[in-house]
């Protein structure tokens, strides 16, 4: 065996984070979002790269827009949903172009493994009139992200380039590259006819977007990531991204046409491709988009006739769609009991979604760890859309129902996603007058994508000490006038404060503020937990119903009851694991038998 | 050279399951193999059941393993030995930590903890190693390193030295827990030679 000498072993985020160095890239904004996280966090390690967490997608998108306009390279990185969110800035400057090199990363999510729904962003280069460049794995995104800096500039146009999951969080061996940089002069430069976008401007920039779009197509011809790999024509496959690899894995003798930019597409390279093979098939992960302009183009091929067009391919789906003949038996899957995520045990939330569980509520919610009180046992949640969606909604059902939802309806929201998109739902609220009462959970952190800061936790990416928004002070800036802090910790507590909230004829929001259990100060904070006097427990379940993943039921016979010193009908005894127990007293509140007690009583 | 394989990992949201496999990763790579590794990040971690999927060879294309093809599983906890058995072959190995994590409905009591799972698999000509890991780690003084007990455990069946690993773990851990992570490592491979 050969001694390999440090290979750079890296995820797709991290060689994505390496090429953003290497290609010179100055300044890079984004917002947290699975599976695209680890890119800005990563680059943040780097010197000389100036990278923030910005609000949300259009904000960070926009930053890296006057980046470019100021004659740097700029990157903006998001999840799909995110470039929802940032569609508005990014279809104009589609017109303005840029001046520096300007990289737009989406990270899609095929199979929904962390996301709320399953978009192909492949689509927004379409309609936005973008170049999209698509890698299979990281040491090709590595490569193509610093090709798209050099596209970017060449041909005045912001550079869609879309990962997955499967690219993102997939680890593979990477080569260090050389340090690139633009030779764009960074400086203010006044281009009204370029930057200015009103309708005189635009109508003359839309002209140029088209000519641009033609040099583009010219260029994917002979692009050198779009490759024809030789093999046996007997069957043809055109493919992109992550599906490259699986039609490599199932039909590794075949000739495939390797798309490393999806968008736009070489006409006459497919032509030809096509031409040259018995059968063609189209191969790609959930919409037909490669599929629809290939057949647009008069080309016969196979697609989603056999392919699915939802979840994530494999190899083996990719070779029974084609070769059903290649069904191979497996072992029948074993019925065990479901292992869901679950709220850490001390997590704040729990506290929250406790009280919500025992009101008779609709509970309007969003995106974050607190989406996970949608599950048993708490099962708190009663709608979830979008980032920041949960304050509109509820205004809306108030709206809707009057009178019947007084009292009824409560919208549930982080401190990022509320500073995400939920503030202008808030302004909103007052502005038109409901009476829908909002709760913060304002646990200083953005923990679902794992703890990254954000405007309300005081630190930066980098954990430099920043500005920490005042949100009690912002809340009654925007014109609510109840406004009460709550320790969700303390459950009997905050149902006093929830309940009068609810019986109020004007907005209240609720603030419930206790750090989450991940940041590193509570790591590092000594921690007393919780335990139980078994002897007093009567197996009640009173704490079993909070879910805590630290508390266990243990069913006990009438035979071990009374040995135990139970009553013989007792069911069984709760147990708390001092190991997981975060000493949060949540279910010290709720014992009415004084069984749980700190560990040092 | 010529070898390839894939490993399934498999286990409970913080039981290290990304270490261990990054060790593995890494003793491949050192041995000259190409390698690819799939994780699973994001809402999928707060405890649920999770895991990292680790193929080697001369060229690795696909990052997934295919069903019915994973060689060897490195089971963190003994449920989730068995949840993923469409990924399993005849004459595929499960080394199996025999530690239990109760999964909520467990937990809450309205379901009970799957005995006889392990014959199961075995009566399908599976070839199962269980690995008392979390004693095992007790026992070398940190059970935080129950994830190195199960990569010493896995080691045998691959053919890397001793030696491969022991640098890799020297090299990746903090100075401090060097020498536990290495005890915990020997003790792991003693359980499957």
């Amino acid at each position: 065996m050969t001694e390999r000498t440090d290979p750079l072993w890296m995820s797709g985020n991290e060689a994505i984070a390496l090429a953003a160095y290497e290609a010179g890239v100055k300044v890079a904004s984004g917002y947290p979002g699975t599976p695209s996280t680890e890119i800005l966090e990563n680059l943040s390690r780097y010197e000389g790269v100036y990278t923030e967490w910005a609000p949300n997608e259009k904000v960070g998108l926009e930053v890296a827009i006057g980046a470019s306009f100021a004659g740097v390279r700029a990157l903006a990185t998001m999840k799909h949903v995110g470039l929802n969110v940032a569609a508005d800035p990014l279809f104009t400057a589609s017109y303005t172009g840029v001046r520096g090199g300007l990289v737009v990363i989406v990270a899609d999510d095929p199979e929904m493994h962390s996301s709320q729904n399953e978009q192909d962003s492949r689509n927004y280069a379409f309609a936005a009139k973008l170049p999209m460049l698509e890698p299979s794995d990281p040491a090709e995104a590595k490569e193509l992200l610093k090709l798209a800096f050099a596209i970017s500039e060449e041909y005045d146009t912001p550079v869609l380039f879309r990962i997955t999951t499967r690219i993102a969080h997939v680890k593979g061996v990477i080569t260090k590259g050389e340090m690139l940089s633009s030779s764009v002069p960074p400086g203010i430069e006044k281009m009204p006819a370029k930057f200015v976008m009103l309708p005189g401007n635009a109508r003359a920039r839309r002209v140029v977007v088209e000519e641009r779009m033609r040099l583009l197509r010219d260029m994917a011809e002979s692009a050198p990531y779009n490759v024809v790999e030789k093999g046996d024509s007997h069957r043809g496959f055109i493919t992109s991204s992550v599906s490259y690899l699986y039609v490599k894995a199932s039909f590794p003798e075949a000739k495939v046409l390797k798309l490393g930019m999806c968008w736009p597409l070489p006409e006459q390279m497919i032509r030809d491709f096509a031409k040259s093979v018995d059968q063609l098939y189209v191969v790609e992960e959930l919409d037909p988009f490669l599929e629809l302009h290939i057949k647009a183009m008069g080309i016969a091929c196979h697609g989603k006739d056999l392919i699915p067009s939802q979840g994530e391919l494999n190899t083996a789906i990719v070779r029974k769609s084609i070769d059903l003949a290649s069904v191979t038996e497996l072992f029948a899957p074993v019925a065990l009991p479901m292992r869901p995520p679950n709220m850490c045990a001390g997590c704040p939330h729990r506290g929250i979604f406790y009280n919500l569980s025992r009101m008779k509520v609709f509970v309007s919610g969003d995106i974050g760890c607190y989406t996970l009180g949608f599950l048993p046992p708490l099962s708190a949640m009663d709608s979830c859309v979008c980032m920041g969606a949960s304050v509109g909604i509820a205004h809306g059902m108030a709206k809707a129902l009057g009178d019947d939802a007084k009292g009824k309806v409560v919208s549930v929201i982080g401190d990022s996603t509320f500073i995400h998109t939920g503030l202008s739902g808030l302004i909103n609220t007052v502005y038109n007058g409901s009476s829908s009462l909002l709760i913060i959970l304002d646990n200083r952190i953005t923990a679902m994508t794992g703890q990254q800061n954000n405007p309300a936790s005081g630190y930066s990416i980098k954990g430099e000490a920043a500005n920490a928004i005042d949100l009690e002070a912002l809340c009654r800036a925007v014109g609510v006038k109840h406004v009460d802090i709550v320790n969700p910790h303390d459950i009997n507590g905050c149902r006093k404060v929830l309940d009068k909230a609810l019986e109020r004829d004007e907005a209240s929001v609720v603030i419930a503020r206790a750090p989450c259990v991940l940041i590193p100060e509570m790591k590092k904070a000594a921690n007393i937990p919780y335990r139980t006097q078994m002897a007093s427990c009567t197996g009640c379940m009173a704490c079993v119903r909070l879910g805590c993943p630290a508390i266990s039921w243990n069913p006990v016979g009438p035979e071990k009851a009374k040995s135990l010193g139970y009553k013989e009908k007792q069911k069984g005894f709760a147990l708390i694991n001092e190991v997981q127990c975060n000493g949060c007293g949540q279910c010290r509140a709720l014992c009415k038998f004084d069984a749980i007690v700190r560990q040092e009583a | 050279m010529g070898a390839q394989g894939n490993i399934l990992f498999s286990g409970v949201g913080g039981q290290g399951i990304l270490l261990a496999s990054e060790i593995m990763a890494y003793a491949l790579l050192a041995a000259g193999y190409d390698a690819k590794k799939s994780e699973v990040h994001g809402m999928a971690q707060r405890g649920g059941s999770v895991t990292a999927q680790l193929r080697y060879g001369d060229k690795v294309y696909s990052p997934l393993i295919e069903p019915g093809r994973a060689d060897i599983q490195v089971a963190f906890e003994m449920m989730e030995a068995v949840r993923y058995l469409p990924y399993l072959h005849k004459g595929s190995t499960v080394i199996v930590n025999t530690q239990k994590i109760l999964p909520p409905a467990v937990a809450t009591g309205q379901t009970s903890y799957p005995e006889d799972v392990l014959n199961h698999i075995s009566s399908l000509g599976i070839k199962v190693v269980l690995v008392d890991a979390f004693d095992l780690a007790r026992e070398v003084g940190e059970v935080r390193t129950a994830n190195v007990v199960m990569v010493g455990a896995v080691s045998t069946f691959l053919p890397m030295d001793a030696s491969v690993y022991e640098g890799i773990i020297s090299a990746r851990v903090p100075a401090r827990f060097r020498d536990v992570n290495l005890q915990a490592f020997a003790a792991g491979r003693k359980v499957s030679q």
